[in-house]
């Protein structure tokens, strides 16, 4: 595994960020971009037709950029603008950026009333007459540090609020270093709002910090268009382009993967959250903190047998259970008979709203919306838990793997299938886990009873193989072939289950029991 | 250091010509990063009466960073927090406003300012900034009461 994806996974686990490993989202056909019309039904509908045989429903397109290309992206942008408006491309670049990259507007205001766009963007003097420079003022006092000695070196941009070079250049490396800020950085002078422009930074800006500068640079350009967005990952330098815009948001969950293969949601830059949309994950997490209290005692390690009542310890993601004492098998998500789980008597995932007693005051009302709460958030939670268990599993076993490999004629090839397998039982778990933030938020009707079949579909399909995962690895080899055909299925059932919700949500036909915001 | 010299300088023009109302003492001669200011309650205000213990302190980056001010005096003010920092949330002292040009006296100018008339809007006691909009006699009572009990003594 390659370094910084490893780095990676450890930093970010907690947040949920799963590397994208089985189905591809997007890929090749990338260039084919979603268009501004895209809320437009219209469009919508053609769009989907053209693509669908290449593309499910739950996949976006989406093009990947390294910091070259989105330099490229910038130059060439400039060049095109700098052409237009009969510019040095050093101004025009400082015009983008002011204009936050709307050349439209740029343009259009420009035409308008050319003196007082340039003279807002600090490009008021005609810079290759006058260009910036560091003079010494004669009877000169600096106001920001009060040195008045001859031979002060001074600097003031056309606005002449002038300070000493070193408090000028101390003021910058602060705005640059610790602020963050490269493309709107104001000039130092009191109540002044004239932007430093970049001849004057070029000047200025000591070579240490030329770097940090022309990246911020960069981070604002991606940051000021609504197309691009940087991948969240810590540390990750590449920049997602997507179509889909913030209205779009509550018929679509548009998942993208950078180049580093790290999977986010393009909408809300949070880790993978299908097939959640994202004001329903805003909401749900939020709930989720307001009531941590209550349900912490939930996500506990520890219940107790239901039949003798030993004390039992989860440390596997599988949520088949079986006692150490009495032998009793049971489900740990509800405590059941687990021989009831692989038939049709299997309702694991499904609240029964209890029908019987009618919630006639309050206190019985918001108690049953306690439990209904809490039978989404136990699962929800525990799918978070059970993913990290696997993949601490995984990483046992494949340092065990290594050493079976040298003991037994498997080769390392071989020994992929388990990689595999923990790719499939972490990208359905992620998914898991927000189904039933989904389902929290459904309305109940016949459409959510599809969804739940899916759901306990997937659902038994990831226990069974992680069912095999747990197994010793000397079993392991001989499981290969079990163990690959489950992970396909696994693979196909998050597939089915993703497409169905997706293609729903495009046509608005889930009911929620809360508006979307 | 160069910042030290303007804390002198700065020491020297407040001395000489105080901010209205305003007196200075450096509690630790040879520390110049804090600052002790007794503010007189600015005339025809509820605070009129009182005498506010204001904690300036100068980070080691100042004038680049901005000073913090703390009401060591409790207030019943929307704009300052009623807790032991005794924070008021002042937009020149914002790291994105703050110009290193700026003066102390000038944030003690306005920390006066302010205290005439309070800013409910960006209020950091929402509770004492619905009084002060939905019911300002009541408002200035406890103000009033507050003066008397805890800025007195100076
Ligand atoms: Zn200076
Ligand atoms: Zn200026
Ligand atoms: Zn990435
Ligand atoms: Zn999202
Ligand atoms: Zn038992
Ligand atoms: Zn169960």
């Amino acid at each position: 595994m390659d370094s910084d994806i490893e780095d990676f996974n450890s930093v970010a686990s907690s947040d949920g960020f799963v590397e994208d490993g089985g189905s591809s989202f997007g890929g090749d056909d990338s260039d084919v971009q979603i268009d501004d019309d895209f809320g437009d039904d219209a469009a919508f509908e053609t769009q989907e037709k053209d693509l669908k045989a290449k593309k499910k429903h739950f996949e976006v397109d989406f093009s990947v950029y390294s910091p070259q290309d989105i330099q490229d992206q910038q130059d060439k942008q400039v060049d095109e603008v700098a052409g237009l408006l009969e510019q040095p491309k050093e101004s025009t670049a400082i015009l983008l950026r002011y204009f936050r990259w709307n050349k439209e507007r740029l343009i259009e205001q420009y035409m308008d009333n050319q003196e007082e766009v340039l003279s807002k963007a600090g490009l008021g003097q005609d810079m290759t007459t006058s260009p910036p420079r560091i003079e010494i003022k004669d009877d000169f006092m600096c106001d920001i540090c009060c040195e008045d000695g001859p031979g002060l070196e001074t600097f003031a941009m056309k606005c002449e609020h002038r300070f000493c070079t070193d408090c000028y250049r101390q003021y910058l490396a602060q705005k640059i270093k610790e602020e963050g800020e490269a493309a709107r950085i104001k000039c130092p002078g009191d109540g002044c709002n004239s932007i430093v422009d970049s001849k004057s930074l070029d000047l200025m800006v000591t070579p240490d910090l030329t770097d940090r500068y022309h990246e911020l640079l960069m981070r604002t350009y991606v940051d000021d268009k609504e197309s691009l967005k940087w991948c969240p990952a810590p540390n990750c330098v590449y920049a997602v382009e997507c179509g889909v815009k913030k209205r779009d948001l509550n018929r679509i969950v548009p998942t993208v993967t950078c180049d580093a293969k790290h999977g986010f949601c393009f909408g809300c830059t949070l880790a993978d959250h299908q097939p959640c949309p994202c004001s329903l994950v805003k909401k749900w997490l939020k709930k989720c903190e307001d009531d941590s209290e209550t349900a912490n005692w939930i996500s506990a390690n520890t219940k107790e047998c239901p039949k003798c009542g030993s004390t039992i310890e989860k440390n596997g993601g599988c949520n088949h259970m079986t006692c150490r004492k009495c032998r009793n098998e049971f489900c740990w998500m509800c405590m059941g008979l687990w021989s009831e789980h692989g038939t049709s008597w299997y309702n694991c995932n499904r609240y029964e709203e209890k029908s019987g007693t009618e919630a006639r005051d309050s206190q019985a009302k918001s108690r049953q919306s306690l439990e209904r709460y809490l039978h989404y958030y136990n699962r929800y939670a525990n799918h978070e838990q059970s993913a990290k268990l696997d993949k601490d599993i995984f990483h046992k076993t494949e340092k065990k793997m290594t050493l079976l490999q040298s003991s037994s004629n498997m080769s390392w090839i071989e020994v992929q299938f388990l990689e595999s397998a923990s790719k499939a039982l972490q990208q359905c778990r992620q998914t898991l886990k927000w189904t039933y933030a989904f389902a929290y938020y459904l309305a109940r009707n016949n459409q959510t009873e599809i969804f739940e079949d899916n759901q306990k579909d997937l659902e038994m399909a990831v226990e069974n193989l992680s069912e095999m995962f747990e197994k010793q690895p000397d079993q392991l080899a001989g499981l290969k072939v079990q163990m690959m055909d489950k992970t396909a299925y696994c693979n196909q059932r998050h597939i089915i289950l993703l497409d169905d919700t997706a293609k729903n949500l495009k046509e608005e036909n889930w009911q929620f029991n809360t508006t979307l915001s | 250091m160069a910042a030290n010299k303007r804390i002198m300088k700065e020491l020297g023009d407040i001395n000489s010509q105080p901010p209205a109302g305003c007196t200075i003492n450096l509690p630790n001669e040879s520390d110049i990063n804090n600052w002790e200011v007794t503010m007189q309650g600015p005339p025809e205000s509820v605070y009129a009466d009182g005498h506010f213990k204001i904690h300036v302190s100068l980070p080691k980056d100042y004038p680049f960073k901005p000073p913090g001010i703390s009401f060591k005096t409790k207030i019943y003010h929307p704009n300052v927090s009623n807790d032991d920092r005794g924070a008021m949330c002042l937009g020149m002292l914002r790291p994105d406003e703050w110009k290193p040009p700026n003066k102390i006296k000038d944030v003690l100018a306005l920390v006066r300012t302010v205290l005439a008339a309070p800013q409910p809007d960006d209020a950091v006691e929402t509770g004492i900034a619905e009084q002060f909009k939905n019911d300002k006699a009541a408002f200035e009572n406890n103000a009033r009461d507050w003066v008397e009990r805890y800025a007195k003594g100076a």
